[in-house]
This record gives C-alpha cells, sequence and structure tokens, in this order.
C-alpha cells in the first residue's frame, strides 16, 4: 500500500542522507521525496512517499523515529490529507496543435510560464494522477522534458505537524 | 577561561569520567595527543591497530557498563576503527569514538588522509557528528555521551577537524543536555504492565526468554527476583549470559542455533514466551515461520523498533527493562496473585525429560584434548568467577555453552557482528578496568591471528590475560558447516602453516605453553592462574573433528536440533 510520512527533522548537514540512508540501508522503497526548510529555520520539513505492507510501514515509522534528527512525524494516511505535487513540463506546441495544448494547460488548470514559437513550458500542479492524466493527455510525443518536484502533503483542518 | 579545542577535549573526558582512552595518534590528532601529554586525568593506552582500539573501548564498556571511549585519527585512522564501531552497533555497546579530520578548510578536496568519517560511519552509529567549530565542541561531546550511554545504547562517532582542535573558546561544560528530537522512554506503560502480568500469570507453559539488554540495562537483579517469585523457567541468550545464574536450577541455559535441548524445546512449547531486553535474532529463532507456533508474545525492550520487527508481539512494553521489571514484581506482589501451579508443575516435568537428554554430554574418555573440556575446567579452576571474552566460532559457542555464568557483565562477545579478532583486544579493556580480576580470553587460533599484534600492547601495560587457544587447525565453525552441509568438501578451512604460538608469545615477552593431552589441561591452567603479573598464552592442541551440538540448521525450526 502506498503510504506518505510526512517527517520534522533539524535542519542539519547530513539529516536528509539519514533518512535516504536508513532506506536503502534497510531495503524499504522511496517513491518520492521532497525537503525544505519551514518558516521554523532549525526545522526541515520532508514528505516521504513510500510502498509496504502494514509490517514494513510500522518498521519504517519506528526506524525513523530513532534517527535522533528527526524530530517528530505523521503518517499522513491515517487522517483526512491533502496531497500535491508540482511539474514543470516542456511540450512541443507548434502549428496547429499549439491551441489545442493551451486548451488542454486550461483544462488541468494549468499555467504557460514560459514561451518560444514552438514550445510552451507550463507548470502544473495536482495530486500524481493527475500530472499523470495530463502526459496521458498531451501525448508522450510532444513531451521535451518533465520536472517533478514529489508529493507534498498536509493534513486536513486542525491537526498540525510541528515541534 | 580560553582553551585549545585539545584541551576543552581532554576536559570533557574528565567531565564525563573516562579515565582510560584508547587510541593510536597521526597527523590530524596531534593537537590533542600534545594536550593528553600535559595531564594526568586521562591515561591513554596505546593499541597497535586501530580496530583494537575500539574494541578495547567495548571491553572496557560492557565489563563496567560506563561508556568506552576511543580516539583515532583521520583517513586511515577512522576506517581502521569501523569495524570496531560496526560491531558495537550490533550489540549497542555505549561507545564515543573520536575521528581526527582534516583541517575544515581542506574537508572535500580529498586532502592526504582524509575520509568523510561522518558519512562512512552514518549507517553503523546511533548518531554522530563533525565539529566545525570550536564554540560547540564541549556542547557536543556531551550530547555524545548522552546519547551512546541512553536508551538503547550504542555508539557515537565524534569527527574532529585538526583546526577546531587547535582554536580556542571558553570551555564551560553543560551540566545537563535536552534534544527535542530524542527522548528515550524509561518506564513502562502501566496499562500494559498490568496486560502483561494478567497474561504471564495465565501461563501454562511459561518461558522467560532474556537478552543482552538484561545485561546493558544492569537488570540482573530484577530479572532474578523477577524469575524467582513466579517460579518460571528462564534461557538467555548468548548476550544475555550472566543476567541470570546460570547455575541455579530454573536456568535452562542458552537457547538458539547452539543452544540446549531443553531450552529449544522450552520456547516451541511455550504458551507464553516472557521476552526481556532480547531482539528475536535470526540465531535465536530459527526459521521465524516455525516459531513459538503456540506462543503469545510479551515483549519489554528499551527500543521501540526491536518489537515485532520479526516476530509479532501480543503485548510490547517499551521501557528500561529494569524499571519495567521492578513495576511488574511490584505488581505482582500486590496482586496476591500466583502462578498457576499445577499446570506450572507438569511443564517443570516435561522441561526435566528434556533436561535429562543432557545435550551437551561429549566424550570425556578421549585421548585428545576436547575443547569443551578445557572450558569446563577453566570454569572451575576460576570458580566461574572470571571475566571471559571469546572471539567468533566453535570456540565462542563451547565459552558460552561450558562456562555457566553466574553474574552479568562477565561474558563479553561479539554477538551481532560476529567479529573474528575481538577476543583479546576485548580482554585488554576488560582488564584495564578491572586490574585484579581474572581475565581469560577464549580464542581460536583463527581468530587471534586477526589482532595478534595487541600482544604488544598487553606488554607494554603489563596486562596479565590468561589466553585460552582451542587450537584445531581448521576455522571450525567453517568446517562444521562444510562438514554438515558440503558433504565435507572442506574449501580453505585449513589453517596451514601456523605460527608456533609459543615462540610468538615469548617474541612478544609472554608466557607460551602448548598443551596436547588431557591430562596436563588442568596443570597448566593451574600454574597459567597462579602467574598473576604474566600475560600467559596457551595453545591446547584439541581434537579437529570436534563439532558444537546441539544445532538448529539455518532454516529449521527450534524442535529440528541437531544431537550429538
Amino acid at each position: 500500500m502506498r503510504h506518505i510520512i510526512s517527517i520534522l527533522m533539524e535542519n542539519e548537514a547530513g539529516a536528509l542522507s539519514r533518512v535516504s540512508g536508513l532506506f536503502s540501508a534497510r531495503g524499504y522503497n522511496i517513491e518520492s521525496l521532497t525537503v525544505a526548510p519551514t518558516n521554523d529555520p532549525t526545522l526541515s520539513r520532508m514528505t516521504l512517499v513510500t510502498r509496504g505492507n502494514e509490517a514494513i510501514i510500522e518498521q519504517i515509522v519506528k526506524q525513523l523515529n530513532k534517527l535522533i534528527d528527526v524530530v517528530k512525524l505523521m503518517e499522513l494516511v491515517e487522517y483526512p490529507y491533502i496531497e500535491r505535487e508540482m511539474m514543470l513540463i516542456k511540450l512541443r506546441a507548434d502549428g496547429e496543435v499549439r491551441e489545442e495544448v493551451k486548451r488542454l494547460s486550461d483544462i488541468f488548470r494549468g499555467r504557460i510560464i514560459d514561451v518560444t514559437s514552438e514550445i510552451y513550458t507550463i507548470e502544473l500542479t495536482g495530486t500524481g494522477e493527475k500530472l499523470d492524466a495530463f502526459m496521458d493527455a498531451v501525448g508522450e510525443g510532444r513531451i521535451l522534458e518533465v520536472v517533478r518536484s514529489g508529493a507534498m502533503g498536509i493534513a486536513r483542518g486542525e491537526r498540525v505537524l510541528k515541534v | 577561561m580560553e582553551l585549545t579545542g585539545a584541551e576543552i577535549f581532554v576536559r570533557c573526558l574528565k567531565e564525563e569520567g573516562v579515565d582510560i582512552l584508547f587510541g593510536y595518534p597521526g597527523g590530524a590528532v596531534l593537537h590533542i595527543y600534545d594536550a593528553l601529554y600535559r595531564q594526568e586525568d586521562v591515561s591513554h593506552v596505546l593499541v597497535r591497530h586501530e580496530q583494537a582500539a575500539v574494541h578495547a573501548a567495548e571491553g572496557l564498556a560492557k565489563s563496567t557498563g560506563r561508556v568506552g571511549a576511543a580516539l583515532v585519527t583521520s583517513g586511515p585512522g577512522a576506517t581502521n576503527a569501523i569495524t570496531g564501531i560496526a560491531d558495537a552497533y550490533m550489540d549497542s555497546v555505549p561507545l564515543v569514538v573520536f575521528t581526527g579530520q582534516v583541517h575544515t578548510n581542506l574537508i572535500g578536496n580529498d586532502a592526504f588522509q582524509e575520509t568523510d568519517s561522518v558519512g562512512i560511519t552514518r549507517p553503523i552509529v546511533k548518531h554522530n557528528f563533525l565539529v566545525k567549530d570550536v564554540a560547540d565542541l564541549a556542547e557536543t561531546i556531551k550530547k555524545a555521551f548522552y546519547i551512546a550511554s541512553s536508551g538503547r545504547p550504542g555508539p557515537v562517532v565524534v569527527d574532529l577537524p585538526k583546526d577546531v582542535t587547535a582554536a580556542k573558546a571558553n570551555f564551560k561544560y553543560p551540566k545537563s543536555i535536552r534534544l527535542r528530537s530524542y527522548k528515550p522512554t524509561i518506564k513502562g506503560h502501566p496499562g500494559q504492565v498490568k496486560r502483561a502480568l494478567e497474561m504471564i500469570l495465565k501461563a501454562e507453559k511459561p518461558i522467560i526468554y532474556a537478552g543482552g539488554g538484561v545485561v546493558l540495562g544492569g537488570a540482573a537483579e530484577e530479572l532474578t527476583t523477577f524469575a524467582r517469585e513466579l517460579g518460571y523457567p528462564i534461557t538467555n541468550t548468548l548476550m544475555g549470559l550472566g543476567g541470570y545464574p546460570a547455575s541455579d536450577s530454573q536456568s535452562l541455559g542458552m537457547l538458539g542455533m547452539h543452544g540446549t535441548y531443553e531450552a529449544n524445546m522450552a520456547m516451541h512449547h511455550a504458551d507464553v514466551v516472557i521476552a526481556i531486553g532480547a531482539r528475536f535474532d535470526d540465531r535465536v529463532t530459527g526459521n521465524v515461520e516455525k516459531f513459538c507456533p503456540n506462543a503469545k508474545i510479551v515483549h519489554m525492550d528499551v527500543d521501540p523498533a526491536s518489537i515485532s520487527k520479526t516476530v509479532k508481539v501480543d503485548v510490547p512494553i517499551v521501557g528500561q527493562v529494569k524499571e519495567i521489571l521492578a513495576d511488574l514484581i511490584a505488581a505482582l506482589r500486590d496482586s496476591g496473585k500466583q502462578p498457576k501451579e499445577a499446570a506450572l508443575k507438569s511443564w517443570w516435568k516435561q522441561i526435566e525429560e528434556w533436561r535429562s537428554m543432557d545435550c551437551l554430554k561429549y566424550d570425556r574418555d578421549s585421548e585428545l584434548i576436547k575443547p569443551q573440556y578445557v572450558i569446563e575446567r577453566l570454569h572451575a579452576l576460576t570458580k566461574g568467577d572470571a571475566y571471559v571474552t571469546s572471539d567468533v566460532g566453535q570456540h565462542q559457542m563451547w565459552a558460552a555453552q561450558y562456562y555457566k555464568f553466574d553474574k552479568p557483565n562477565r561474558w563479553i562477545n561479539s554477538g551481532g557482528l560476529g567479529t573474528m579478532g575481538v577476543g583479546l583486544p576485548f580482554a585488554m579493556g576488560v582488564q584495564m578496568a578491572h586490574p585484579e580480576a581474572t581475565v581469560a580470553c577464549v580464542t581460536g587460533e583463527g581468530s587471534i591471528q586477526m589482532c595478534i599484534q595487541e600482544l604488544a600492547t598487553c606488554l607494554q601495560y603489563g596486562l596479565p590475560l590468561k589466553i585460552v587457544l582451542l587450537n584445531n587447525r581448521y576455522l571450525g565453525m567453517v568446517r562444521q558447516w562444510q562438514e554438515f552441509f558440503y558433504q565435507g568438501r572442506y574449501a580453505m578451512s585449513y589453517m596451514d602453516a601456523l605460527p608456533d604460538f609459543v615462540k610468538l608469545a615469548e617474541a612478544y615477552g609472554h608466557v607460551g605453553m602448548r598443551i596436547e593431552r588431557p591430562q596436563d589441561v588442568d596443570g597448566a591452567l593451574k600454574e597459567a592462574l597462579a602467574m598473576n603479573d604474566r600475560l600467559v598464552f596457551m595453545d591446547f592442541i584439541t581434537d579437529d573433528t570436534e563439532n558444537v551440538y546441539p544445532m538448529i540448521p539455518a532454516g529449521a525450526g527450534q524442535n529440528e536440533m541437531i544431537l550429538v
């Protein structure tokens, strides 16, 4: 099953490699991982997407908690939550399809952020599935380059992950 | 007052009560060595290889419960220390290892004797630090000792760039330390203690399975009280030996791959397993699918990650086992309840039947020296009161099986990592910490050669160790597996071209003995033990066909033992 784990960790050199090293050393899978400092500059927030059965996820959570740099964590799938991922995608948009690409971008609430006579670069935000769907819609042949941020997540409502 | 980083380092060690530091100098740590030279609070032991510095610090830590400390230089000094650090990590030994580092402005430049010590040790430490500013040094060392010794203990590496040890800062040692991200659980949850007690008292075929956590957590006394009040059978893991007196009738001895028949059979047939500071290691469980098929499991451990890692647990209690056991004993007394007497009686009857198999019997009439006999005599002649270190292999298992440890912290071996070569440096650390005690190192001719250079350290510091070499000319455990599972194809397990260990011991300035007949074993041991100011190296030429029994083959269940 897919799990999203939000982690607050000390914003220190090497903290990220402790997490990624843990996953590789113990053979856990990382589907995506994003990390950046929070409003408190001493803390970084990481969103980690992984897959595994209940026992594996339990071990992952325990092992993460064991890392001295991990301050707090939360398994998002236990609560109502919001998930977003950003994609920057460069597409060939020339001739008669130029309008069609623009329309598709609008349907997916994308923003064209760079334009040449033959290329659109589009910024798109949503769940991973939505980004996949957009790529399917424009077709593999038009895609020149894709950058995806990996998933970020936050719990809905009052629930917060903070120190 | 302003002190240099090197002086701060020494002061911090003193504050932490470190009076013995094992190490080896080199370029990056010269400021520190200069500071060590100019003081008398911390004595430095010069080993002959950095690996031994870490193992010796482990020996000190394991035999005292204090934090061991080692100091090595950058680059090869740090990489040589890796095996020791990994060993300490696997066996949860409280240790702080200081590694020298190149100047901060050279880090990342592939400087002479540079290696990324923090990176290279990351997977094998509880935590590590690179100190970039002398102003952070004292607090970092305080944190290192706190992390190493609290919760589930483990090694912490502190990497010290040379310029940091030269720079000056005001020295103020923090009295206490608080880490927002690290708060080990001490007390067990009262609700869980209550649930555990209910399950424990309902048992009809109970067994206590006690591990190294009891020894590390200083909980041997509580465990003994707990087991005696219940009258339940108890088995200790390899790391837990001495946590409960082996000579006591409730003790079934060690369990696991080379555990006793009665311990493994009792585990297999138990209805309640009470795991205390043990981690369900694969050498204990064998095939987890077949492990304790009928048992409910209570598990007490300070490390939540050890709970339900390999075997699903019914009642977990996270906390220090010493605290949890004290709470359980109090709850038991308050409850006024008793274990199920009739059921327990018939359970013991069954266990006594298993015990009567006498699974540790061996040929006592052999004309060759049986390794088991040497250990039995060592036990008898030291009155079971020696500190015994071992290396890894058959001799380790024989020492564990035949030296009946009645006290904790007396059995010092490498359980998790299974590191050949630890025995001699472990023994150095133990003897340093217990100058008056008898310290015996049980070893094999394979293992002893992995850190043989430390015989020089032993001479320099006058360590009167008793080295008991069970010399069967084979890498015995490898040979045993090849005999059982590879149809006797003894690939590279025969030790040809062995040195003359008597001459070797003498060359290092010690006493060497070779013992070739069973009737000479006692005399040699007595003579060696009487020489309390000399290291004696006893080369026992043992039966090269002897195997360790019982044995649970890999992948088998606990009830599928190979007996003699």
